[in-house]
């Protein structure tokens, strides 16, 4: 690494120092912190709130309880997934397609579907070969939007289990009005904005198909047997920047943000790179606020980090040194002022392995899963990284929403472990913790490992399922895509072949499965919490703002992914290393 | 379930809002905005040489003729394909992937008048995440500038200002990492080279 990889880290965490804490607090004055009831923006989206709410028939001073909370969570998702299906389906036959698609397959766009509505964008297409214009906009970016706005209104809903202590306030509010709120005033806005900054960039913005462009050399259109290039369209930046904002992660072009017409220069990378990571850590800093312990936040946000620093510079280590086989054969990957050097199979010269590996760690601690370059190709150590970050259970800092969630459950997790060690009945942020959450938090923690390894196991034995690189690697690329699909994060080791009937459905249960199985159980905890009243901390209280939380909940994370998958990465990419 | 269903309308009628709003309004506004502010850019920044569109200053381009700076190995279709774009994915350990270095290494050598055992530099034998890489690495850039000279029957110093003239530097010097644009070399040299 040189002198300017690290200030490009450090600038990374510069900005990210500077605009999260003033979004945290935009975010929980939209929630709701401020004592008038007034919010930020009232007066230009409240009129279009209440006209939506109208058209919807909600009441929006009617709050549910967590029961009719995660109902309506379900309802909305399964109209979406119904929606986004039919789309794809009859897409061949509708307006907006200048490059002529044809409607996705069944079990493709049943894929598809689900993979949009639960945040999660894994693709097993080609956008720019499968997919038309109308689908991109209508289907994809407006789930882009709603499932980040279903991760606002969970985690304000829990949020609000936990500090609702009154009797009579077993309510959490009203799942409508918190996802029309999260959209409008906060996805919205960051992202008219963030698609215009890009598109001034050279991010393409237009509703055109291809532009034909005449090769410059008449001899190579011999060996690409065409004397053209097709330069895509698309609706491209509008997309991107929701996709980055919200933890989609959905590349408009197959090579998502590796793609040129999505990510043209090193300083929309840092942009983009930014955008992935601001929303997840702005609503930690929002939970202090809307807790009214600002401490919480700090530590949270401060394990958070912790992960994500240490695996991306472990990755980015493993890159820089890059692929010994390369040495041998006469490659230079040595770094000098002439070339970046490095591992640079599926990385582009304008990043290099430094900005590729900032990127791969952000994307996989969040559940975004967006790539700027192609984590398959990775050194096996780099690509163990990454795999790793999204066997935490996305916690650093995670997706919109599900990313905080997932944190307290462990959390939640460290202080009934503590309880246990010192005898005393758990407690956070004043609530007792009780059998009935300690069960709910059970099913949670066990619902990902299930979906990964049940499915990733299955896949190994069936001879059809062997669409993975020989060797190790193969096994690396089975659990990373399971690892991607039930965590939600979208981000693939791309060699293997997933638009195969098996791995589109099984992919598909897996996302529902890492979407629905832990969402509902954490709404279930908020609502045994809410209304129960607070005790008052005593000296025999376990306080969850210390160092010594934090390393609690650090090795509670740590436990609980190392001994489900440290046996598969043994036999994964850390066997792969040891073969090199 | 009667719940459930009490909350299929609300759902239904807010998928159809968001779809309006952010489907429709969303991009269009964003496509209004852009193509007034920077059209060019937002049309995939294209190169016109007499009036014809050559290719983006963006994307890579494939070139194969010895009087042209080469670009890196591209897995986008058959090379260098604007509407497949796509990486390798090859595993580092991937044999065929090792084959392909091994074979890539000597046609680079023979191609360069490189003696054998010579260092390649790693971009020249390797494929970019999105197979339309518009870079290639100074160094690679160096090494073929003789061939590019010869070829043409220009001065070596005249090809090395020409590429460096066309480095991107990193951006506000400590982004990423500097890169050659091999397109927009290539059309410069042949402008010199019809100009001369």
């Amino acid at each position: 690494m040189t002198w300017q990889n690290v200030v490009q880290a450090l600038a990374l965490v510069l900005l990210l120092v500077v605009t999260v804490p003033p979004l945290g607090r935009y975010i929980a004055a939209v929630y709701g912190s401020r004592d008038d009831g007034t919010a930020p923006g009232d007066r230009v989206f409240g009129p279009l709130e209440r006209s939506i709410h109208r058209l919807c028939r909600i009441d929006d001073r009617r709050e549910q309880r967590w029961n009719v909370y995660a109902i309506s969570m379900l309802a909305f998702s399964l109209v979406s997934l119904l929606g986004l299906y039919a789309l794809l389906r009859l897409q061949g036959s509708l307006p907006f397609n200048p490059t002529d698609r044809d409607g996705v397959g069944p079990t493709g766009a049943f894929n598809t579907a689900v993979s949009f509505v639960t945040n999660t964008n894994w693709q097993w297409y080609s956008g720019e070969v499968a997919l038309s214009h109308l689908s991109q906009m209508l289907g994809l970016a407006v789930q882009n939007f709603a499932s980040a706005g279903v991760g606002f209104a969970v985690i304000i809903a829990i949020i609000r289990g936990i500090t609702r202590t009154t009797h009579r306030s077993r309510t959490l509010g009203n799942f409508w009005v918190d996802l029309v709120r999260g959209t409008v005033r906060i996805l919205l806005p960051l992202s008219f904005l963030f698609a215009l900054v890009i598109a001034s960039q050279g991010v393409v913005q237009n509703l055109s198909g291809h532009t034909s462009a005449t090769l410059v050399d008449a001899a190579a259109a011999e060996s690409v047997g065409s004397a053209t290039q097709a330069i895509p369209g698309g609706p491209v930046a509008s997309q991107v920047a929701i996709k980055q904002l919200g933890t989609n992660g959905g590349g408009f072009y197959n090579a998502n943000s590796a793609h040129p017409l999505e990510n043209p220069n090193p300083i929309t990378n840092l942009l983009e790179n930014w955008a992935i990571l601001v929303i997840p850590f702005a609503l930690v800093v929002a939970f202090g606020i809307l807790v009214r312990d600002r401490r919480q936040s700090r530590l949270l946000a401060a394990v958070m980090a912790l992960f994500l620093v240490c695996v991306t510079a472990f990755s980015m280590f493993a890159e820089s040194n890059g692929n010994p086989e390369l040495t041998a054969r006469g490659v230079d990957q040595s770094i000098s002022t002439t070339q970046s050097g490095g591992n640079l199979e599926g990385k582009e010269v304008r990043f290099g392995t430094s900005a590729c590996t900032l990127w791969a760690g952000s994307t996989t601690g969040t559940s975004n899963g967006s790539v700027n370059c192609m984590h398959d190709s990775f050194t096996p150590l780099g690509g163990l990284g990454p795999m790793f970050q999204m066997m935490l259970g996305e916690v650093s800092p995670g997706g919109i929403g599900v990313g905080l969630m997932g944190l307290l459950v462990n959390a939640l997790l460290a202080v009934f472990i503590a309880g246990l060690m010192v005898g005393r009945t758990p407690e956070y942020l004043g609530r007792k913790i009780q059998a009935a959450e300690m069960k709910l938090l059970t099913l949670y923690i066990l619902a990902m490992p299930a979906a990964l390894l049940g499915f990733a196991a299955a896949s190994m034995t069936l001879d059809s399922a062997a669409t993975y690189q020989p060797g190790p690697h193969g096994l690396s690329e089975v659990l990373y895509n399971f690892a991607s699909a039930a965590n939600n994060n979208g981000s693939a080791f791309a060699y293997q072949g997933t638009g195969t009937q098996w791995y589109t459905v099984t992919q598909g249960i897996a996302m529902l499965i890492g979407r629905f199985f832990l969402i509902i159980p954490a709404l279930a905890i908020a609502g045994s919490l809410a209304g129960r009243p607070k005790v008052p901390s005593t000296s025999g209280t376990l306080p969850t703002h210390t160092p010594l939380f934090g390393a609690l909940v650090t090795g509670v994370v740590i436990v609980v992914a190392g001994l489900t998958f440290f046996p598969a990465l043994a036999l994964g990419p850390i066997l792969e290393h040891l073969s090199l | 379930m009667r719940v459930f269903l009490r909350q299929l309308t609300p759902a239904l009628v807010a998928l159809v809002v968001f779809t309006v709003l952010l489907g429709l309004v969303y991009p269009l506004a964003t496509t209004a905005v852009a193509q007034v502010a920077f059209g060019h850019r937002a049309d995939g920044s294209t190169v016109e040489r007499d009036g014809v569109v050559v290719g983006s200053e963006l994307i890579g381009q494939p070139f194969v003729s010895p009087q042209y700076l080469h670009p890196r190995p591209s897995a986008a279709g058959a090379g260098y394909d604007g509407s497949a774009s796509s990486g390798s994915n090859a595993g580092p350990l991937n044999e065929d992937f090792l084959d392909a270095i091994d074979e890539r290494v000597a046609a680079y050598r023979d191609e360069n008048g490189l003696p054998d055992g010579a260092e390649v530099p790693v971009d020249a034998v390797t494929a970019s995440g999105s197979g339309l890489d518009p870079h290639i690495s100074i160094a690679n850039a160096r090494l073929q500038a003789p061939r590019v000279a010869a070829a043409r029957g220009l001065p070596v110093e005249d090809v090395l200002a020409v590429i460096e003239e066309h480095t991107d530097d990193r951006g506000i010097a400590v982004l990423g990492e500097p890169g050659v644009n091999v397109l927009l070399v290539n059309v410069a040299l042949d402008e010199l080279s019809q100009g001369g």
